[in-house]
């Protein structure tokens, strides 16, 4: 469903600031499979999401998304094909707008816009059900302005529109970090919940380990913007939070020598 | 009587204007400066058919469709080459003051002579009340001031009313959305580079009819008329916004023309008091920066006397 070949990405090329973010990634993922991607800081994971969401156009390499070559694609060209939960809860709302409107919104994803009345009663009944399944006591307050509402709340809702419409690639960039730990469980619940009734094909970035071993049939742990693990099937099934522990210990560690091996080098030698 | 009348009528006609700088300002959430020069152009397209002996009416929509013309440059200037949207709209005013003395091939058309939808409406009025002047509760009326009030109202109210009805079709609430969260139209797949320039052109359209509707109302257009007119549209949105106290949209559109009735309203009578009419720029400059400021400090001190009570 998403084929992610030999992507680069270098931020301020040529310069102090420059960054290489992405150094040569290659990831395929199955239809239907839930793939979840850890990795410390500046790792890359979040700029493997954006790269595929678009938020900028990689400097080599190919994506692919349900069989089309969108490498080139602006931004909002392939929201057509992706659902998207950012970490900011207020990201991915209208504040100023209703519940109702936002969802009238994401009815239209990817789909051209007329003049037809964004909002109908088609929409609202549905929506009101919807709604009513979440057991926030959102349902009577449709009318209501987003941000009036938590930020679990509105992570919930955002999670709700990005899949209204079912999407080819679900994008979830750390979408619990942000929140409250009761929040983040229901939040959780949710995407597990959508996830798994729609059989969405999707890429979450997490910081927790915990996350990570529950959810999911695949892990992918990034580093210096490359895959350094890939972890399924029986190998995913085994892992302990613990073990993922160890293993980040273990590119610090690594990372660390390499410091002070290179210090000892330059004593030594100049 | 006359006074009362005119300065309603030109309050309707501003409105125009308000609605537009309500589009970009509070919609879009940008300060648009083209609106200074696209009222202007407005008027001297218009002004310049109307000599010409252009029906009223197409004259008058070609003005509009300078407007939107001009305030799509700016949108362009500010997505396609990411130029700041307060310095795109500066750049698109400075130009537009060339245009449109270019335009009108000189600094003032006079339209005394020419027909406008003004003399339409007057001679409409006319044959309608049959009389040259009415009694409205004691007071003398003559037909063809009822007659330009009626008219600027139905012009205020049907492009209220549209604004309203396309800010509610899908096209509309994603430009709404466009300002209110842009992270969050583009995942949903709407262009927001597209969605700032079509709301800026319907920003300085409704900008331009109204500066050609002021022309014929006032009969001349005038290269200067647009200086400050951004002031003044902001000042009718603020006046709306606290007149109705509302943050929705049918209450804002509505603010807007009552804030921009109500403002023209104080102009007259503070004239008719005295006031210097060269000091009329710096006060609504003043009101403008009160009407920005005042909210906050209030909060502040309201919090620092809450707290002290602690």
């Amino acid at each position: 469903m998403l084929k992610i070949q030999s992507i680069r990405k270098t931020f301020n090329p040529d310069t102090v600031n420059e960054v290489r973010a992405l150094q040569g990634v290659d990831l395929t993922i199955e239809p239907g499979a839930f793939v979840v991607v850890l990795g410390m800081n500046g790792s890359g994971k979040s700029t493997l999401l954006n790269a595929v969401a678009g938020t900028f156009l990689v400097d080599e390499g190919t994506i692919h998304i349900a069989g089309t070559n969108v490498t080139r694609w602006p931004e909002h060209r392939r929201a057509k094909l992706i659902g998207r939960v950012f970490q900011n809860p207020f990201s991915g709302t209208a504040p100023g707008m209703s519940i109702a409107e936002n969802f009238a919104l994401a009815t239209h994803r990817g789909k051209p816009r007329g003049l037809g009345w964004a909002l109908s009663r088609n929409l609202l009944n549905p929506l009101r059900d919807r709604i009513a399944s979440l057991k926030m006591g959102l349902e009577n307050r449709l009318d209501n302005a987003i941000g009036s509402l938590s930020g679990g709340q509105r992570q919930a809702l955002t999670l709700l529109m990005a899949t209204w419409l079912k999407p080819d690639l679900l994008l979830l960039d750390e979408h619990t970090a942000a929140l409250d730990p009761k929040s983040a469980d229901q939040v959780i619940a949710l995407t597990n919940e959508v996830i798994n009734r729609d059989k969405l094909t999707t890429l979450m970035v997490t910081h927790s380990m915990q996350q990570a071993v529950s959810l999911g049939e695949r892990i992918i742990m990034m580093d210096r913007g490359r895959v350094l693990h890939d972890l399924q099937g029986p190998d995913k099934k085994r892992l302990h939070p613990q073990d993922l522990i160890d293993r980040f210990d273990q590119i610090r560690r690594r990372e660390q020598l390499d410091e002070s091996a290179a210090a000892m080098l330059r004593a030594t030698y100049i | 009587m006359t006074l009362l009348l005119g300065a309603l009528t030109i309050g309707l006609i501003l409105s125009l204007l308000a609605l537009g700088v309500m589009i970009s300002f509070r919609i879009f959430k940008m300060p648009d400066i083209t609106t200074d020069g696209s009222i202007t152009l407005g008027a001297s397209i218009a002004a310049i058919l109307l000599v010409k002996g252009v029906d009223p009416w197409a004259a008058t929509a070609a003005g509009a469709l300078g407007g939107m013309l001009a305030g799509a440059i700016t949108g362009i200037l500010h997505t396609k080459f990411k130029i700041n949207a307060l310095l795109a709209g500066i750049l698109v005013m400075t130009a537009l003051y060339s245009v449109n003395l270019h335009v009108m091939g000189r600094s003032n058309i006079p339209l005394m002579q020419a027909r406008t939808l003004t003399s339409h409406a007057e001679e409409f009025g006319g044959k309608l009340i049959g009389a040259k002047s009415l009694n409205v509760y004691g007071w003398p009326v003559t037909a063809s001031d009822a007659a330009l009030l009626v008219f600027a109202l139905m012009a205020a109210a049907v492009m209220g009313g549209i604004l309203y009805m396309f800010f509610r079709t899908q096209i509309g609430t994603a430009m709404r959305a466009t300002g209110d969260n842009p992270q969050m139209i583009r995942a949903l797949g709407g262009n927001v580079e597209g969605y700032v320039i079509m709301g800026l052109a319907l920003s300085n359209g409704l900008v331009a009819l109204s500066g050609a509707l002021l022309a014929q109302y006032q009969g001349f257009a005038d290269a200067q008329m647009g200086i400050g007119m951004i002031v003044w549209g902001l000042a009718s949105v603020i006046i709306g916004e606290a007149l109705t106290g509302g943050r929705s949209l049918g209450l804002t559109i509505i603010g807007a023309i009552m804030g921009s009735i109500l403002f023209r309203l104080l102009v007259a009578i503070a004239l008719r008091w005295g006031l210097n009419p060269n000091d009329l720029k710096l006060i609504t400059a003043l009101f403008v920066f009160a009407a920005l400021v005042l909210p906050g400090l209030i909060n502040k001190i309201k919090r620092k006397t809450t707290n002290s009570h602690q």
